[in-house]
Order: structure tokens, then sequence, then C-alpha cells
């Protein structure tokens, strides 16, 4: 059973545009999901959606059996739904990385014992158990926002969802990140939404869900999405780099006719 | 204005510093009121033990007592008028020269203001070095909790108190940022204090603009992390008490009660 569902969402900010129109999609439990799209595609829209923060004019999502509009299970839903966002200054609330990460916890109510146990294991599973004591604002971007992860990881959420929480870093901040997902949904069997502009970033993902004025327009792996390079070109989003300088190099004939989507696959067949 | 530290915490792993919050601030207060009560022909013997007192409470804390002095500098100017203002206009006593408008316990008695108003800065600051902002929040909310009795939003009062200090250092970082940029398309900031204050309006609309965002992004962030007011809310942070505040709690009782004691004998 999928353990989120969403079924023909309509949004809109104000009467004359819609953010989205008519979303159907469906995320199985431990998949890695990119939902990719260029600004004002709606994809922001999408996250607030699923755990909540925003109500859809019309349509339907189903969380892990609960129905996100109703405004009873809100509480439960945001257990079940972490989001991180995309500016880590504006998501941490305590001056102490453990009083922060501890925050989710309090909220829930958990014991201070085990308050402690969650803030040990949400710090190792971002790598950050050393600054445990640190101040967050002394802290790189790409540190901070694991620290953002690790929050809502001691919530113990059974999804994910990334909104654009790569965004403001730096490429080495970017790398952090991603590796901290991949080991989670890998390892812990977190299911994550990755919402990002960023091709790179779809790369790892089992299945892409291209967003496009407010629809899906594509979905597919990410295979399948890169083959359709004239669409995604159209639609303002860029091949990953590798794919793009693979094409360029196909065009001028050096490089024979194939899929490239990782540097290691263009490495290869330059080697040919 | 990066390097701009908010507060005067100066960090250590002292007696003082390990303290209860609560107990801290409590017991700060009592001693300033113990210095305002130091009176009566005793006084030399009161003052002596406040300043004694805060000498220990110096040396335990390993402040360096230059850092708890400095603090003093900022009010020179009021210790100094009000020791003036004594000097000239206390008539007590008997005038130190012939026909002079200056007596004897007046000069004793500015001595004795600039003395109080100097000790209770010090003590003041001493609070303030050891303690850091968030925990002084904790222990306001700790102290402000029988408030609640009377619907006072302690909770949210403190959440606040720690959110805007957890700010502090990103605004200052995001002013810094926009006065970078506003130079970079001409803006003065040099000249008189007119200019520089129209200088600041183009930099504090966007911060203000700016602020109003955070919050409402901060907003969305804890809602998502299932933030839904103080109900069923539990606190990983335990202010736990130990010896250390039973022995500043009867080592400040003492203080307190001997200067009363000491005033008393006077009134008897």
């Amino acid at each position: 059973m999928a353990i989120l569902s969403a079924e023909n969402l309509r949004y809109s900010y104000d009467k004359k545009s819609v953010a989205l129109d008519g979303i159907t999609m469906s995320v199985e439990e431990g998949e890695y999901i990119a939902v990719i799209g260029h600004n004002g595609s709606g994809k922001s829209t999408l996250a607030k959606l699923f755990n909540g923060i925003l109500k859809p004019e019309s349509g339907k999502i189903i969380v892990d059996g609960l129905e996100a509009t109703d405004k009873k299970s809100l509480f439960e839903i945001r257990k079940k739904v972490g989001v991180v966002f995309q500016n880590p200054d504006n998501q941490l609330v305590a001056s102490i990385v453990e009083d922060d990460v501890a925050f989710g916890p309090e909220n829930l109510g958990v014991k201070r014992k085990e308050i402690g146990e969650r803030i040990d294991f949400a710090l190792k599973a971002v790598g950050m158990e050393e600054f445990r004591k640190s101040s967050p604002t002394r802290l790189s971007g790409g540190q901070k926002q694991r620290i953002a992860i690790a929050g809502v990881l001691a919530i113990k959420p059974k999804i994910l969802i990334l909104d654009e929480s790569t965004a403001m870093l730096d490429p080495i901040g970017r790398k952090e990140i991603l590796s901290v997902i991949e080991k989670l949904n890998k390892e812990q069997g977190v299911t994550v939404i990755a919402i990002t502009h960023y091709m790179e970033e779809v790369i790892s993902a089992d299945r892409v869900f291209v967003l496009d004025d407010g629809k899906i327009a594509l979905t597919g792996t990410p295979r399948e999405i890169f083959r359709e390079k004239e669409y995604i070109k159209s639609i303002g989003l860029e091949l990953p780099t590798a794919s793009y300088i693979a094409s360029k190099l196909v065009e001028k004939g050096l490089l024979e006719k194939g899929e490239y989507l990782t540097e290691e696959e263009l490495l290869e067949g330059l080697c040919k | 204005m990066k390097d701009v530290t908010f507060g005067q915490y100066y960090p250590s792993h002292s007696f003082v510093h390990k303290m209860n919050p609560a107990i801290k601030i409590l017991l700060t207060i009592a001693y300033i009121v113990g210095v305002f009560l130091v009176s009566g022909d005793n006084y030399y013997a009161g003052f002596l033990a406040c300043v004694v007192f805060v000498l220990i409470a110096t040396i335990t804390a390993r402040v360096p007592i230059f850092r708890v002095l400095k603090s003093i500098k900022a009010i020179i100017f009021f210790v100094l008028l009000s020791a003036i203002l004594q000097i000239f206009f206390n008539k007590d006593g008997t005038p130190l020269w012939e026909n002079g408008f200056i007596t004897d316990k007046a000069l004793i008695a500015s001595g004795f203001i600039a003395l109080r108003i100097i000790l209770v800065v010090m003590g003041a600051s001493l609070l303030t070095l050891t303690t850091s902002p968030v925990e002084i929040a904790d222990g306001t909310e700790v102290l402000l909790a029988p408030l609640k009795l009377v619907k006072f939003p302690v909770h949210e009062f403190a959440l606040i108190m720690s959110i805007a200090l957890r700010f502090i250092p990103t605004l200052l970082e995001e002013t810094d940022r926009i006065i970078k940029a506003q130079q970079a398309r001409g803006a003065e900031f040099e000249g008189g204090i007119f200019k520089k204050a129209k200088a600041m309006i183009p930099v504090l609309i966007p911060l203000l603009i700016g602020s109003f965002r955070r919050a409402d992004e901060l907003a969305d962030a804890m809602d998502s992390r299932c933030y839904s007011g103080s109900k069923n809310r539990t606190k990983y942070k335990k202010m736990g008490l130990t010896y250390r505040d039973a022995i500043s709690f009867i080592i400040t009782g003492g203080l307190v009660a001997g200067v009363v004691l000491l005033n008393g004998v006077v009134i008897l």
C-alpha cells in the first residue's frame, strides 16, 4: 500500500493563478522520490500540502492511512511527515545544537531519557555527534542544514520531505546533505521525497516527478526522464552536467550515442 | 558587525557557572536588596560584608576582576553625578571648613552612594558574565512559573525570549550583508548624525521585511516539528538543584540576614 497518495490536488495562492492543478501521485514506503520543476512550478506548495501546513482547495491526500486535510489528524500527520525547508537559519529554534534537536521530541511529549537517546540517534545519522553542545551560528551552511535534518529525524518520521533543502548551500554542503539523505533512505528505510531544481540530485532517486505549471508533466526513473532531453530543456530545466556534456560531445561526433547520466558513465564512454 | 557578541557571557566551568540559573537570578536579586538595606550606624560593617561577598563570588566564578569592573565604566557618569549631588546638597554634619558648604557627613554619604551603585552593578554583571542568555531565559521561565496561575503565558514568553536570542546573530549577519549591498549601490554611511540616521532607512526596511519572511518560515518549520504550545510538552533540559545552589543560598541568605541584623541593632 502506498504510504502517501495524492489525488487530484488543486491549490492556488490567489485567484489569478493556480499553483497546483490536478496533481495525482502515490509514493511507496522506502522509496526515494525526486520532485523537480523550475521556479514557480508549484513544487514547494506540494511539500506544505503533504504535512498539512496548507490545505488543498480540492483533492485528497492520504498519509499512512490518515487524511491530511482532516484537522484532527494534523499532529499525527506531522509525526509521520518531516519537512526540511530551504533556509537552515530559519528552521533552528535554539542556540545550542542539542536543544534544537530536542525541540521536536519535546513537542511530542517524549520522556527526558528517550529525548537524549533520540538526540544521539539523530545527530549520529547526520554525522554531527561532535557538535552536540555547539552553537549553530558557528557552523557552515551544510552543517546547519544537517542539524535541521537531525531536528526532523528526532521526531522519527516515516517520510522525509526535503523542500529545496540544498538550494542555499555551496557544492560541498550540497554533497554532504545528499549523502546523508541517501544513507537515511538505504539504511534506515526512510521514505524520501526530495524537491529540487538541481538535476544532479535526481540521479539517485528511484522515481522522478517532473512538475510544470502546477501539473505533473513527466514521471519515470531518472534514466527515462533524461531521455526526454528536448522536453526537459523546453520547461526550463537543465540536464545533469554529465548528460549535458555527453550530448554536446555526441553532437560533434566525439562520443558514441548512448545514455550518460553520471560522471562515471561519461568517463567510461570517453575511454572506449 | 559580525563580531558583536551578545551579552557579556564569560564561558567557564566554575562553581558559579554551574549553578541553577533560576537560583542565581534569585540570589542576585537578594544580594542587591541586601546592598540597599545597608544603613544605620554599622553601615561600615554592612558594606564591608557586601564587598567581601562580591569579591568571593568573583573569585569562585573564575572571572577576571577587571571584566567585572569593566561594567562600572558604563555607569561611571551616573556614579559621579550621584556622588557630587550628595556632596553639594547634603547639609547634615559639620562643615569641613568655616562657612563651607561641604560637610563631613556629606562626603562620607557620597562615598557610600557611589559604593552602593558600584556594588549593585558588580553583582548584576557577575550574573550576566556567568550565565548565558539562554540560561537566563530558562531561569526566568522557572521564576515566572507562578504567573501561570493568573493565565500569563509563561512558556510562550520564554520561547519568544530564547528565539529572539537565537536570531540576534542571524539578523546581525543580515544587517551586515544589507549594508554592504547598499554600499555597493553607492549608499553612504558616513557623515553627521542625521545623515547617518537617514542612511539607515534603506538598511532597516529590507531588514524588517526579511525578518517577517524569516518569522513566517520559522513558524512553518515549528509547525512541521509538531509544535502545538505548552500542552503535553516535555522538557529535555532539566535544571536540577545541586549542593552548589544550597551553599550559595545559605551564604547569600547569611549576608542579607547579617545586613538586616546590623541595621536592627541600632533600631532596637
